[in-house]
């Protein structure tokens, strides 16, 4: 079958979805208000509160929520057959994803501008908060551990990308250095970076730095991993437009210049699918299709994170309440088109069944070698646009690593701001401390992704903890999903739209935690048993608040605005 | 208004929102670490206007070269061309 063909029906979905789906919730369930104030109107305060053209809050919501995993796990699921992942990443973003993101920018707007976190605290009570800062904080560990062994492996495996991602950071630094120090405008000295970085895929195509041959083929994990973690410790505590800020721009624009060159060259070569629809070919003992592949395939689907970010800058930046329609589902389709891309490159990427399946043989190798299957199909649609296959091999890797890598900036500050909070509201001297936070969270990080409790020997952390980043940001969202409902209930509303998609989001996420703590315990994975038990105790404890405020009738102190 | 008139504007709100592009997820961090700086000067200025002395004035000497150029765009901005101070001989 030709590739075009999904391609159209996913964007078809897409549309309609948006079309329709989108604007049904709009006007009947949220009820969206074009006289609203919104919060970035009646806050105005030039900083957090500002109204922002809808276009450009777009682009800032779904460059925030890209990041390497709607490409990581679309590319892993391909181990049941494209069909499931392909399903998944369409009616996910559609029913699930797009209700969620939308759904969290609009409680958010109602409320404030306040994050999701808060809001579920008012919601749910006080216990909720210190429930929902841990699971997020196992989140951003999760997401540092499983980034930096992302990193890590294409550093190793396309050892080109390590200059033209070194190069990055000084071009960030002296992008920021301009728009502050000298105040000068941004679009010559982006299109100048953006070239300056593509120049180096060239050099380090001819100048790769494989550190195999220094440190040893052992070492070579270890080596890139401690330096991931120094980059994050010295990141996270730089002024943000130093280095963070001006480097997330700069991959905005490689988000959307990859995005257009992936899809332009699909069109070009319409390549054929050799992946099975459904791999019936499973050896014995893998992990069954329900319900791995919802957790597999958290990003590009659905994703607790996007909550974070609507909530928590996107919602105060509302010009107009009808434009969350807009920021938040149309945003959500952004990040299911990524995923998509990364369902048809895995499925396109083989020439013939028998090499796909030689790749895909078993479920540890798909977790494998997930990434290079995208990096092959990635690199020959690129290559129909007139950029040769070695070439593109490590343009796209530089795209996976700079998402990820910006992905990981942002977590490390993430946990920073709440390992201070926590030392905060608990009184721990210590923790108080920015530096010693940061240094802390580096630390615990760098023990996860070193962690062999995976018995794959040193370096394995990262993939041993997918599963379980999967069930925590599947989680996530679950219990977004879950204050959205407990709010329309309390309004009077049909909460049909988005309690459909929670009880499915956590059904899927506890079946699969059940397993893999089963899992974990026959194996013998302490570390992993302990986790996955302290994750599942507090999602079954906050599912049990949340039944609890379900019941009430009140309406929550401080809601003021969220029956208006 | 002429054509090239009317493009100009276009292009002028074209780059407004590609720059507020990049300002947007940031503006609060930004503004912080701005307000940080500008809290500590205000410290400075108002412990100098009131007279309280300032404990760290003793160390400030080592601060002029890190100053310098700052010390040479603050009076060009001023309307001065030349270094007002004696001490400091930047021009």
């Amino acid at each position: 079958m030709n590739a075009i063909v999904l391609v159209l029906i996913g964007f078809l979905m897409f549309y309609l979805g948006y079309r329709y789906y989108s604007t049904l919730i709009a006007e009947r369930i949220f009820r969206l208000d074009p006289n609203y104030v919104t919060p970035a109107h009646r806050y105005f305060d030039g900083v957090d509160y500002v109204p922002t053209n809808k276009h450009v809050l777009w682009g800032h919501h779904f460059s925030s929520i890209a990041g390497a995993s709607p490409i990581l796990g679309p590319a892993i699921a391909m181990f049941w057959g494209w069909l499931p992942g392909f399903l998944w990443v369409v009616l996910g973003t559609v029913f699930a994803a797009g209700v969620h993101d939308f759904g969290t920018l609009v409680l958010s707007n109602r409320h404030k501008g306040q994050s999701i976190g808060t809001i579920t605290t008012k919601i749910l009570g006080p216990r909720a908060k210190t429930m929902f800062l841990l699971i997020i904080l196992f989140l951003i560990l999760m997401v540092n551990a499983v980034f930096a062994w992302i990193i890590a492996n294409l550093f190793i495996n396309f050892p080109g990308s390590v200059l033209p991602i070194f190069i990055e950071i000084p071009l960030a630094v002296l992008i920021g250095l301009w728009v502050y120090k000298r105040r000068g405008r941004l679009l010559v000295p982006s299109l100048i970076a953006l070239a300056i970085m593509y120049a180096f895929i060239w050099v380090g195509y001819k100048v790769p730095i494989d550190v195999r041959g220094w440190v040893g083929q052992d070492n070579a994990f270890v080596f890139w991993i401690v330096v991931l973690m120094v980059y994050g410790l010295i990141s996270s505590v730089l002024p943000v437009w130093v280095l963070l800020q001006p480097r997330d721009y700069i991959n905005s624009h490689q988000l959307f210049l990859g995005l257009i060159v992936l899809y332009l060259g699909l069109f070009i070569l319409q390549p054929d699918v050799t992946a099975p629809a459904v791999n019936t070919n499973l050896p014995e003992g893998s992990p069954p299709l329900f319900p791995l592949l919802f957790i597999t395939i958290a990003c590009g689907a659905i994703s607790g994170f996007h909550g974070l970010v609507a909530s928590g800058t996107s919602s105060k930046q509302l010009d107009k309440e009808t434009d969350a329609r807009y920021v938040g589902y149309f945003g959500a389709i952004g990040e299911g088109a990524l995923g998509l891309l990364s369902v048809i490159a895995c499925a396109t990427a083989f020439a013939t069944l028998d090499d796909w399946q030689a790749h895909y043989a078993t479920f540890q190798k798909a977790g494998d070698g997930a990434l290079s299957a995208f990096v092959l199909g990635a690199s020959q649609l690129a290559e129909a646009v007139g950029i040769p296959r070695d070439i593109g091999a490590i343009f796209i890797s530089v795209l996976i690593i700079s998402f990820a890598a910006t992905s990981l900036d942002t977590s490390f500050r993430l946990l920073r701001y709440i390992l201070v909070e926590l030392g905060n509201d608990y009184k721990i001297r210590l923790l108080q401390n920015g530096n010693v936070a940061a240094t802390v969270g580096v630390l615990v990080s760098l023990y996860l992704v070193f962690s062999t409790d995976g018995g794959k020997g040193i370096g394995s952390g990262g993939y041993v903890f997918w599963p379980l980043f999967g069930t925590t940001n599947q989680l996530l969202a679950g219990l977004s999903l879950l204050v959205i409902t407990v709010w329309l209930k309390r309004l009077g509303r049909n909460y049909l739209p988005t309690l459909v998609p929670m009880v499915f989001v956590f059904a899927m996420t506890l079946w699969a935690m059940v397993l893999n703590i089963q899992t974990y315990f026959a194996q013998n994975k302490v570390l992993l048993y302990t986790i996955g038990s302290a994750i599942f105790v507090l999602a079954l404890w906050m599912i049990l608040e949340a039944v609890n405020a379900f019941r009430k009738q009140h309406t929550p102190p401080g809601d003021h605005t969220a029956s208006l | 208004m002429s054509r090239l008139g009317h493009f100009r504007r276009v292009w002028s709100r074209l780059m407004d929102l590609y720059d507020e592009f990049f300002y947007v997820r940031y503006r609060s961090a930004v503004k912080r670490a701005h307000d940080d700086a500008e809290d500590l000067f205000l410290l400075l200025v108002f412990s100098e206007l009131y007279g309280i002395p300032n404990p760290v004035s003793y160390y400030t000497l080592e601060l002029l070269p890190h100053l310098h150029e700052r010390f040479h765009e603050w009076h060009r901005r001023m309307g001065m061309e030349r270094s007002p101070l004696e001490g400091i001989r930047c021009c």
